[in-house]
């Protein structure tokens, strides 16, 4: 089947030429229509499934954002704006913003933060290889395990009966038993907190590699200069890392605005909505209230808050 | 620019001449379900109860079913739970259902509203089939949409070492009784606790089994002519003692995200006396934790009530799509698995109860727990007034999230009942 499609492509060129031949019999040499055409050709294919992966859902969507009670209904109507209206109203929507700008912004800045911590101690002299080695394999293990197994692990570990609350009882820190999860109070902040845990060594190796990037002349005539380690910090590896810096950190607030699977297999976005983000929001809108109007709409808003963060992504790696 | 607009335009031209091929090309390849040139009918089932059933076993009750009926062929399309809904949901509104669908009873309102699934009582007519023999039909507007193949019960399963060790001399029947014990049995101190609420909104099932099954085991209902009627006085009798079981401190911590799985995981533990859990739990309970002391009764009731007790219930249940081209042929297949020996014979390998009121389980094999839980359920009617409501996940999300404000002190019982009856009367 996928040869037959690919074949297509190439069949195309010779096809065409007798088509255009009336229209522009002036330069109507097959051939030469035919050589202009091969690059497109071999285009075709990257294009037709850049169209039908990615143009072709996101047009659709955008156009069910417009109508009423699409999918479920064979003739939806044209609504305009309605169903914007209704999500941009809606309290649960505006929960879901606030706690989505929480936990993106809280998540990169801490990613980055340990991030360039623990870089920097993989980096340093100080340390023997044998010893940089153990700690590069124990900072990358929370990057190696997938979604699914990290939710598991922390609400085994979080849950109020669970060895969190053992070891902070024993060592007295805590009287009972705290309900990490389940208290819509601290839900947000513990979930925030495993993202982080699971996110950071992205940031890390990242950073490593920058680091190990720095050529050793612009310490050493920092040095000469008589400065020291937290000017030498400021001025020399912070400006060196900061391209990369700025990439990863715009990167990383579109990755975590779309982060859902931990979300739902923790919290589900309760208790009473402490978690509930921009994409726990959208899916509760499709696949339980089967209103896929609003949760287009939802998703649209979503797709154009994320186009604000690709599109300084773009005008920062075009800077470089 | 003139040459760039040019260009662009060639562009445009050859992408869409290829895919204007290759959608052609997948239109033609996309057909199903036909009948061959030698008159044989290939019907496609899709159904998660394959992967759920011992490995091979659903493949041969199939290959009985083609073996009976040459001129017909099955395609089992067999995945987990979850997946099957989100293909079915894709799958009606593309009107493309495979001809028999495997359904559960929360989705059949929407999907008979869409005109997915078809009214199954004039097949039923054609095939002069005799409906009396089924257990239940799961119906909207007076029309059949499902028929429940097999039902699976949740009675109160009672950890008994923790019962004795508390003092309590028998398994409670009534609510005060429940309250008692679990009191007694939170009382013998470290992480055990009397009762477990999974009031998770990811997956709000905890409002229909574990909140719902006590109004219904005293006989209540939360409908009044098909309407939400939720400020009723049973309705607010089972909040209040809900709510009371919650200031009592009987109820493990953590339940405003605890899932079912968590509460199984517990119960297997030990950590908590008292579940309402599916009887299908008590195979993996006594794998996870051979040694653990447990039996099964029936919901306890209001005090004073004496009438037959409801048992909330999940189905493994079946419809034919409307868009099937073969529907004589699908009814044939679901009449198969309803008959007397099949369905019978597929109770005992799920470890459930019949859809067929004349089949019997074979229980000589299996725990002597199912066979104690079929004489409560044969006592008793089933009960899950969620079967067959529009949206009914949405439903009890919308619940869950009333009650866990009762829960935290955000709000009083008749206000949480109030809100809900407003939310479900705006969805109903």
């Amino acid at each position: 089947m996928t040869s037959a499609h690919v074949d297509h492509p190439m069949l195309a060129p010779e096809a065409a030429p007798p088509a255009l031949q009336p229209v522009t019999p002036r330069r109507a040499r097959p051939a030469a229509v035919a050589r202009r055409l091969v690059p497109y050709a071999y285009l075709s294919p990257t294009a037709l499934l850049i169209a039908v992966l990615m143009v072709v859902p996101i047009v659709m969507v955008i156009s069910y954002s417009f109508r009423d009670n699409v999918i479920v209904q064979e003739n939806p109507v044209f609504v305009g704006f309605a169903n914007y209206t209704r999500v941009l109203t809606d309290p649960e929507f505006l929960t879901a913003l606030k706690n989505t700008f929480v936990f993106i912004t809280v998540s990169t800045v801490a990613h980055l933060v340990l991030g360039l911590a623990f870089a920097m101690m993989l980096n340093t002299p100080l340390l023997s290889g044998v010893t940089k080695a153990i700690f590069r394999i124990v900072y990358i293990l929370p990057w190696l395990f997938t979604i699914a197994v990290i939710a598991v692990i922390w609400r085994l570990l979080l849950d109020p009966a669970g060895v969190v609350n053992y070891v902070l009882g024993t060592l007295g820190l805590i009287h009972d038993g705290v309900n990490w999860f389940g208290d819509p109070g601290k839900a947000l902040w513990v979930l925030t907190f495993v993202n982080i845990w699971s996110g950071y060594p992205f940031f890390m190796i990242s950073l490593l590699a920058a680091l190990q990037g720095i050529p050793a002349d612009l310490y050493e005539a920092a040095a000469v200069d008589g400065a020291n380690p937290v000017q030498r910090f400021l001025s020399v590896t912070l400006p060196q890392l900061r391209p990369v810096i700025v990439s990863m950190a715009v990167l990383d607030l579109i990755w975590t605005s779309q982060q859902f699977a931990l979300i739902w297999m923790t919290t589900g976005g309760g208790p009473l909505n402490a978690t509930e983000m921009l994409s726990t929001y959208t899916y509760k809108q499709a696949f339980s209230e089967y209103e896929f109007a609003t949760a287009s709409a939802s998703a649209v808003i979503v797709l154009l808050l994320t186009m604000i963060l690709a599109f300084f992504y773009v005008r920062q790696q075009r800077e470089r | 620019m003139a040459v760039r607009a040019a260009r662009l335009k060639r562009l445009g031209a050859v992408t869409a001449a290829v895919a204007v091929a290759l959608a052609a090309g997948a239109c033609g390849s996309g057909d199903s379900g036909d009948a061959s040139s030698d008159g044989t009918v290939t019907l496609e089932f899709a159904q998660w109860w394959a992967p759920e059933l011992p490995e091979g076993s659903f493949d041969k009750l199939i290959a009985d079913f083609t073996a009976q009926n040459p001129n017909i062929k099955v395609k089992l399309l067999s995945a987990p739970y979850a997946s099957t809904k989100q293909q079915l949901v894709t799958g009606a509104a593309s009107r493309t259902l495979p001809d028999v669908v495997g359904l559960d009873g929360a989705w059949v309102n929407d999907f008979a509203k869409q005109g997915a699934i078809a009214d199954l009582t004039p097949l039923m007519r054609e095939a002069n089939y005799d409906a009396s023999q089924l257990a239940s039909q799961v119906q909207v507007n007076g029309k059949t949409y499902m028929i429940p193949v097999v039902n699976f019960v949740y009675p109160l399963f009672v950890n008994q070492d923790l019962l004795s060790k508390a003092g309590v001399s028998a398994v409670p029947s009534t609510r005060s009784e429940f309250l008692d014990a679990a009191k007694k049995i939170s009382a013998t101190g470290g992480n055990v606790k009397g009762w477990a609420l999974p009031l998770d909104t990811a997956v709000p099932n905890g409002v229909q089994n574990d909140v719902m099954s006590w109004l219904w085991a005293s006989g209540g209902s939360m409908l009044a002519d098909g309407k939400p009627n939720l400020t009723s006085a049973p309705v607010k009798s089972t909040i209040e003692f809900i709510k009371s079981l919650n200031d009592a401190g009987v109820i493990v911590p953590g339940s405003l995200t605890m899932k079912e799985q968590d509460k199984v995981e517990k119960f297997t533990t030990g950590q908590v006396g008292m579940v309402i859990d599916s009887l299908a739990h008590i195979n993996l309970i006594k794998k996870n934790n051979p040694d653990l002391k447990f039996t099964v009764a029936a919901l306890p009731a209001e005090d004073g009530y004496t009438g037959q007790r409801g048992m909330p219930y999940a189905s493994w249940g079946i419809g034919i799509a409307n868009s099937s081209k073969h529907k004589a042929e699908a009814f044939k297949l679901v009449q198969f698995l309803l008959s007397q020996q099949t369905n019978a014979q597929l109770s005992t390998l799920a470890n459930g109860f019949p859809g067929n009121k004349t089949a019997v389980p074979d229980f000589s094999q299996s725990d002597p727990l199912f066979k104690t839980a079929f004489d409560i359920y044969s006592q008793g009617y089933p009960a899950n007034e969620f079967v067959g409501l529009p949206k009914s996940e949405d439903l009890m999300r919308s619940f869950a999230e009333q009650l866990q404000l009762v829960l935290t002190g955000k709000q009083s019982v008749d206000d949480a009942l109030a809100r809900s009856q407003e939310a479900w009367s705006s969805q109903m």
